[in-house]
């Protein structure tokens, strides 16, 4: 028979991964309803997928590569501001949704009790799936370069890191909106900082290739995780990219130590976020 | 037997008031207290939880040392006046909640309904909701399957099963929920007074569903009820709390006897503040008072009298508002339910607040002397139920001093009406 003890100081590094494993029927059903009510009573449903990122795609293009004519390293602007935004999006809506994972949900977390980490799990994963359907409009439109623009598929070692680059960017998007959701249940005002937070590291990230950076300002890329992971996926689909491995295993710790972190909080936060929320 | 769950002096320390003003100095406070290996300062200038005094400090123990046992099989009610704790200790029990301090020990899969339908989504539907609600209160996907067939039988909506919920009646919506609750298999049951909505018929139907749950399959049940009879029927023992206290668990009749008695020192009205009057952003119950025909609360025995509510309505307000008074006496008689079901006030929006009377006048000569509470007054906007207030009033009918000379004492019987007789001699 299991027991269950509810005490008032809950061991910070007690954590039931097993209870969430019991609840992985609960993480399918809400990435399922996640699919069904995002695009309910749309005109064009599921196409919205699709539209997001090639809307971004194109005034990006058109603002940064056609009027400003920021460098690109030698890719096309479209094929690499849609390589881009489409890894962006995935870590940057993993970060915001889970971010507010208390104050969305403090309806149902008022009345039941379930290991609450289900939801920001829940969450990255109905993302990846985002991901994966955005990452087949990305090759198609890279089939269409390749066909009819002469671009060249690039055979390089670092196509085997894509992988791990997503996990990356789903792991560092999981723990640092986390950390935030902890705290946002207190201080309201991190949830409008955040907007700007996001647009600004977007900015950061997705517009200037690490090559176009003076040289004196190299080092300030290794204090953007997000930077290592996106050129280093740049340089394996698209063949151009700067790879450099002290930035990489930076990055690689960052997105670790800020996903314990981010478990820590959300674990010690639980308990009593009902009081404060 | 062993015990299934067992309490030790849990407590719980809540802050009142706007809730994230001046936290970060309390946070910074608290922290250089722990840093310096102190207690909480805030826990020590907590006062007891007393709704009617109003207090000096700013936190409250919406529990203090509660401490109980309940043996497998139980069926335990807990009893309590608004704001006595009732709700806070089920939250803790259903982990919810932290407590601030003790300790909670469960043997057993725990399924709280704290709320009928947690998580439907209303875009989805009824088959994708019965899912969905079923995993977060614990089942899995496998044990929804094979259940399926049989919470949709209970439900009585098989028609409507793909039909998204949000264009279900609200009945219909209550029915499927509490068709998925009723199907869980948890060792301790924890019921809040979901109950209280559906109709008669379907309350019916979960009060024994929960009986044949405890006695069929040995299971532990806790239930909060403000329906005396209900915790009279059905349960095996009561808690009765007061104030964030435990004052008693004992047998449920006498626990129930022990709380009309001590809840019975009366008052005749009842007033809240705007700010934390029951009700919704569409209606708030602002007082309730009884009074006699000259308008003093006292009330003799004979005299006619009146139970009067004022109703803040706010500007969203559409359709019409309707009250409904139930009336019970000491022994838990329900004695009538009072609603002018065909005088509706009817509304649109002007743009103003506006605070709505009613007054039910019940005529001389009907009621008994005795204690009596108004155990529920209920603000209805349509069919939706906007407040729903347990236990508003107590007060006594007293006897009449123009004392009928031929009699002694008080008149048996629930009512004691004034009757016309003939009496005369036919043959």
């Amino acid at each position: 028979m299991n027991e269950i003890d509810i005490t008032s100081k809950k061991s910070l590094f007690r954590f039931n991964l097993k209870e969430v494993w019991n609840y992985r029927d609960l993480v399918l059903l809400l990435v399922k309803r996640d699919f069904v009510t995002n695009y309910k009573q749309t005109i064009l449903g599921p196409l919205w997928f699709f539209l997001q990122p090639l809307f971004t795609t194109l005034i990006f293009t058109f603002l940064f590569g056609r009027m400003g004519k920021l460098p690109t390293d030698g890719i096309p602007p479209m094929l690499f501001y849609l390589c881009s935004i489409t890894f962006w999006n995935y870590f940057a809506e993993c970060f915001k949704k889970n971010s507010t994972t208390f104050v969305d949900n403090q309806s149902v977390f008022g009345k039941v009790y379930f290991p609450r980490l289900v939801l920001p799990i829940s969450v990255s994963i109905s993302n990846l799936i985002r991901l994966a359907i955005q990452f087949g409009l990305f090759l198609i439109v890279y089939g269409y370069f390749i066909i009819f623009k002469g671009a060249k598929i690039p055979l390089n070692p670092y196509i085997m890191l894509l992988p791990i680059n997503i996990i990356l960017l789903g792991f560092l998007g999981l723990g640092i909106g986390i950390i935030i959701s902890s705290m946002t249940i207190k201080y309201r005002d991190l949830r409008f900082i955040m907007d700007f937070v996001i647009q600004l590291w977007m900015y950061a990230t997705v517009i200037f290739p690490v090559s176009s950076y003076p040289i004196k300002f190299r080092w300030m890329a290794d204090f953007n995780p997000l930077i290592p992971i996106l050129e280093t996926t740049k340089l394996g689909l698209l063949g151009q990219g700067t790879f450099s491995l002290h930035s990489y295993v930076i990055c690689v710790i960052v997105t670790f130590i800020s996903l314990i972190i981010g478990i820590l909080m959300f674990n010690s936060t639980e308990q009593n976020f009902m009081d404060i929320v | 037997m062993q015990n299934i769950i067992e309490a030790k002096n849990i407590s719980k320390l809540y802050k009142l008031g706007v809730v994230s003003t001046g936290t970060l100095s309390h946070d910074l406070n608290r922290w250089w207290h722990k840093a310096r290996g102190k207690e909480d300062p805030y826990t020590l200038v907590a006062e007891s939880n007393n709704r009617e005094s109003k207090g000096e400090s700013d936190y409250v123990w919406s529990l203090r040392d509660i401490s109980f046992d309940i043996k497998a099989g139980e069926i335990v009610g807990i009893i309590g006046k608004n704001g006595a704790g009732k709700s806070t200790l089920l939250k803790i029990l259903s982990r919810v909640t932290g407590p601030t301090s003790g300790s909670v020990k469960l043997r057993g899969r725990v399924a709280s309904l704290l709320e009928v339908g947690t998580g439907f989504h209303p875009e989805l539907t009824g088959r994708e909701n019965l899912y969905l609600n079923g995993t977060i209160l614990g089942m899995t996907k496998k044990e929804i399957d094979r259940k399926f067939d049989e919470i949709v039988a209970f439900s009585g909506v098989e028609r409507y099963i793909d039909t998204p919920v949000k264009r279900y009646s609200s009945g219909m919506y209550v029915r499927l929920a509490f068709a998925v609750a009723a199907h869980l298999d948890p060792e301790i049951l924890i019921v809040d007074e979901v109950l209280a909505v559906g109709d008669a018929e379907f309350q019916k139907k979960c009060l024994g569903k929960m009986k044949q749950v405890s006695e069929g399959e040995g299971r532990t049940v806790l239930f909060v009820s403000h329906n005396m009879s209900a915790v009279k029927t059905l349960c095996t023992s009561a808690i009765l709390l007061q104030n964030g206290r435990l004052i008693n668990q004992s047998d449920n009749h006498s626990i129930v006897a022990q709380y009309l008695a001590s809840a019975s020192n009366a008052s005749s009205a009842v007033s809240f503040e705007e700010n934390n009057a029951p009700g919704t952003n569409l209606a708030k119950l602002l007082s309730v008072k009884i009074f006699n025909e000259q308008g003093h609360p006292e009330i003799e025995q004979g005299d006619g009298f009146s139970i009067e509510a004022e109703v803040l309505v706010h500007t969203q307000m559409q359709g019409d508002i309707s009250i409904t008074f139930h009336l019970r006496d000491e022994l838990d008689h329900l004695i009538f339910v009072a609603n002018p079901s065909f005088e509706k006030m009817v509304f649109e929006s002007d743009g103003t607040k506006t605070k709505i009377r009613f007054r039910c006048s019940v005529a001389a000569n009907i009621m008994n002397e005795g204690h009596y509470r108004l155990a529920r007054v209920i603000i209805l906007n349509s069919i939706n139920v906007i407040a729903n207030v347990d236990d508003v009033i107590f007060f006594n009918i007293v006897p009449s001093r123009i004392k009928n000379i031929s009699w002694q004492g008080q008149k048996e019987g629930i009512v004691a009406p004034k009757f016309n007789w003939q009496i005369e001699q036919i043959n």
